[in-house]
C-alpha cells in the first residue's frame, strides 16, 4: 500500500473518457470504455496481455484515432485537435513507454536535453544542464548522464525514461507496463519512484500493467479490463474482496504462484 | 453503439489491387509532405548538416575506390578496341563522355542506394520498432521533419556533390592509365577529355545527381519509417530500400537519357 495520502482533487477530471471503442480490422481492441482520472490520482489499468491497455493509452496521448466516443484531456477532446494544438497538449502529457525508448545515438544526458531544447528555443544551455541535473537526481540516476543508453540496465533505462518525461514537467503521466521484465527488487525501486512523481510533482497518472504488486502499491485506483472492457473498478480491496473468476485466477496468479 | 459487424473477407486479386493503389497513394503524401514540412519553421539546419556529413564525407573512401577504378577499368577495356583502329587518340574523349553522361551519376547512385540507403531504412526502422519515434511524437517533437526531411535533403544535397566528385576521380584514374601507356600530359588529357562535353552533359548529369538522390532519401525513409513486424521489419526495411531505389534509379536513367538525346 501507498506510504503517503495523496492530494486528490475530486471536483477536477484531467481525463474523462467515455464510450470509447477501437479495432484494427477485425479485431475490435476497444468496446465501450469509460474512465475518468482526477487531479492527482493514480489509476491503474490491470489485465491480461492482448486486451488493449497500451491502445488505450496511445489513443490518451494522440498517438493513435479513436473510431467511437469521446477522449476529453485537460478539456479538451484529443482526436479534434489540430496538429499545434496537440503538439501543445503533449507538452503536459507524458509517456513512458515499455522499455524507455530512448534514443540510442544520444548520451543519457542528451536524451534528457533533447524534448527540453525542442521546445524551449530559448534555453540556455546552463539551464538545460540544470534541469537535466534535477530530473536525473530525482531518478536517483545522477551519474549515469554521460552514458549511451546501451550501457544501462532494464531498470536504469526506463527510470531515465521516466525523467526525459518529466523534464517537460506534464500534468499527467502516461506509464505502459513500467514494471514488465523487472527483477522484483528493481520493481519496487520503480513502484517507489511512480508515487514519488505523483507526491513531488503533483502528476496524475494511468499505469498500465499486469503486475498485481505494482498495481497495489501505485494505484489509488483500480479497473480491471477484458477483452476491451472494464469489469470492475474501486480501491485494491475492493476490485480484489470480489468472487469474480478472472480477477481471483489474477490474484491466484500473482500472490500465490 | 457497437461496431462490430464483421464485413465479408475480399478475394486475394481484389485485396493485392487495393494495396498497390494504397501505396502509391501513400508514397505520393509522403513526398507531398516532405515538401510541406521542409518550407515550415524551424528550418532543422544541424540536423541537415550533421546528415549530409553522415551521408557525403562518410560515403568518400568508397566513392573514392569505385570512381577511380571505374575510370582506370574502362580505360584499360576501351584500348584494345580503339587501338584496332588506330585511334586510341580518341580514349580521352569517349572516357569523358562515358563518365560524365552515365558512368558517375549511376556509380555513385548505386553505391549510395546499397551504403546509404539501406543505414537509413535500417536507422528509421529500429527507431520505429523500438518506439521512438513515437517518443519523439509524445514529446512535442515532430519526427517526420526532424527524421525524414532532414535525411532526404541531405540525399538530395550530397549525392550530387558525391557524382561531381566520382567523375573527377574516374577521370584522374583514366588520366594514370593514359599517362603510363600515352604519356599524356594532364592538360592535353584535360583539353581532350572535355572536346566533346557540351552544357547539356552537365545540366543532364546534375539533374540526374539530383532526382538520384531524391529517390534515394525517400525510398529509404519511407521504408524504415512505416517498418513493423519488430527486428524482421528492420532487416526488411533495409534490403527494400536498397532494392527500390537500385531499380527506380534505372528507371529513372533511361527517362532522362530520352529526354536529354530528344533535346541533343
Amino acid at each position: 500500500m501507498k506510504s503517503f495520502t495523496p492530494e486528490i482533487n475530486m471536483n477536477e477530471k484531467v481525463i474523462d473518457i467515455h464510450n470509447l471503442y477501437k479495432s484494427f480490422g477485425s479485431n475490435h481492441v476497444l468496446r465501450g470504455i469509460d474512465i475518468d482520472v482526477h487531479k492527482g490520482e493514480n489509476v491503474v489499468v490491470l489485465g491480461r496481455s492482448g486486451t488493449g491497455k497500451s491502445v488505450l493509452i496511445k489513443i490518451i496521448a494522440g498517438l493513435l484515432k479513436p473510431d467511437s466516443g469521446s477522449v476529453n484531456v485537460l478539456g479538451q477532446e484529443v482526436d479534434k485537435l489540430d496538429n499545434v494544438a496537440l503538439r501543445e497538449l503533449r507538452l503536459k502529457v507524458g509517456f513512458c513507454f515499455q522499455n524507455g525508448a530512448l534514443y540510442d545515438s544520444m548520451t543519457v544526458g542528451e536524451n534528457l536535453a533533447f524534448p527540453l531544447k525542442r521546445n524551449t528555443p530559448n534555453i540556455t544551455h546552463a539551464q538545460v544542464k540544470r534541469m537535466v541535473t534535477v530530473v536525473l537526481e530525482a531518478v536517483g540516476l545522477a551519474k549515469t548522464v554521460d552514458q549511451m543508453p546501451s550501457e544501462l540496465s532494464g531498470g536504469q533505462r526506463k527510470r531515465i525514461g521516466i525523467a526525459r518525461t518529466l523534464i517537460l514537467r506534464p500534468d499527467i503521466m502516461l506509464y505502459d507496463e513500467p514494471t514488465a521484465g523487472l527483477d522484483p527488487i528493481t520493481c519496487t525501486e520503480i513502484n517507489n519512484l511512480i508515487n514519488e512523481v505523483q507526491r513531488r510533482f503533483h502528476t496524475s497518472s494511468i499505469i498500465i500493467t499486469h503486475d498485481l504488486t505494482c498495481a497495489k502499491d501505485t494505484g489509488d485506483k483500480i479497473v480491471v479490463m477484458k477483452e476491451g472492457k472494464f469489469v470492475k473498478r474501486g480501491t485494491f480491496d475492493e476490485v480484489f474482496t470480489t468472487q469474480d473468476d478472472l480477477i481471483k485466477e489474477f490474484y491466484d496468479y500473482n500472490f500465490i504462484q | 453503439m457497437d461496431s462490430n459487424i464483421e464485413q465479408p473477407e475480399k478475394p486475394v486479386i481484389s485485396k493485392g489491387i487495393d494495396g498497390f493503389f494504397k501505396d502509391i497513394y501513400n508514397i505520393f503524401s509522403f513526398i507531398a509532405r516532405i515538401f510541406a514540412e521542409a518550407f515550415k519553421r524551424p528550418i532543422e539546419v544541424r540536423e541537415v548538416i550533421r546528415q549530409c556529413f553522415q551521408v557525403g564525407y562518410k560515403s568518400l573512401a568508397l566513392i573514392t575506390m569505385t570512381g577511380f577504378i571505374t575510370g582506370l577499368v574502362f580505360t584499360k577495356q576501351s584500348r584494345p578496341s580503339l587501338s584496332e583502329f588506330g585511334a586510341t587518340s580518341w580514349l580521352p574523349s569517349l572516357i569523358a563522355i562515358a563518365v560524365i553522361r552515365a558512368l558517375a551519376p549511376l556509380v555513385t547512385a548505386l553505391i549510395c542506394a546499397g551504403k546509404v540507403g539501406s543505414g537509413i531504412g535500417a536507422e528509421l526502422a529500429s527507431m520505429r520498432v523500438t518506439e521512438q519515434i513515437d517518443a519523439m511524437e509524445v514529446s512535442a517533437i515532430n519526427p517526420f521533419k526532424f527524421l525524414v526531411v532532414t535525411r532526404v535533403m541531405a540525399t538530395t544535397i550530397s549525392i550530387p556533390i558525391l557524382v561531381a566528385y566520382t567523375g573527377l576521380v574516374g577521370l584522374l584514374g583514366s588520366f594514370l592509365d593514359i599517362h603510363l601507356n600515352e604519356q599524356t600530359s594532364f592538360i592535353s588529357f584535360f583539353q581532350e577529355a572535355f572536346k566533346n562535353i557540351y552544357f547539356l552533359d552537365f545540366i543532364t548529369t546534375g539533374i540526374k545527381a539530383v532526382v538520384f538522390g531524391f529517390t534515394i532519401g525517400v525510398v529509404s525513409c519511407y521504408q524504415g519509417y512505416h517498418a513493423t513486424q519488430g527486428t524482421q521489419g528492420v532487416g526488411k526495411a533495409a534490403n527494400i530500400s536498397v532494392v527500390i531505389s537500385m531499380f527506380l534509379i534505372f528507371l529513372e536513367e533511361v527517362f532522362i537519357v530520352q529526354i536529354a538525346n530528344s533535346i541533343r
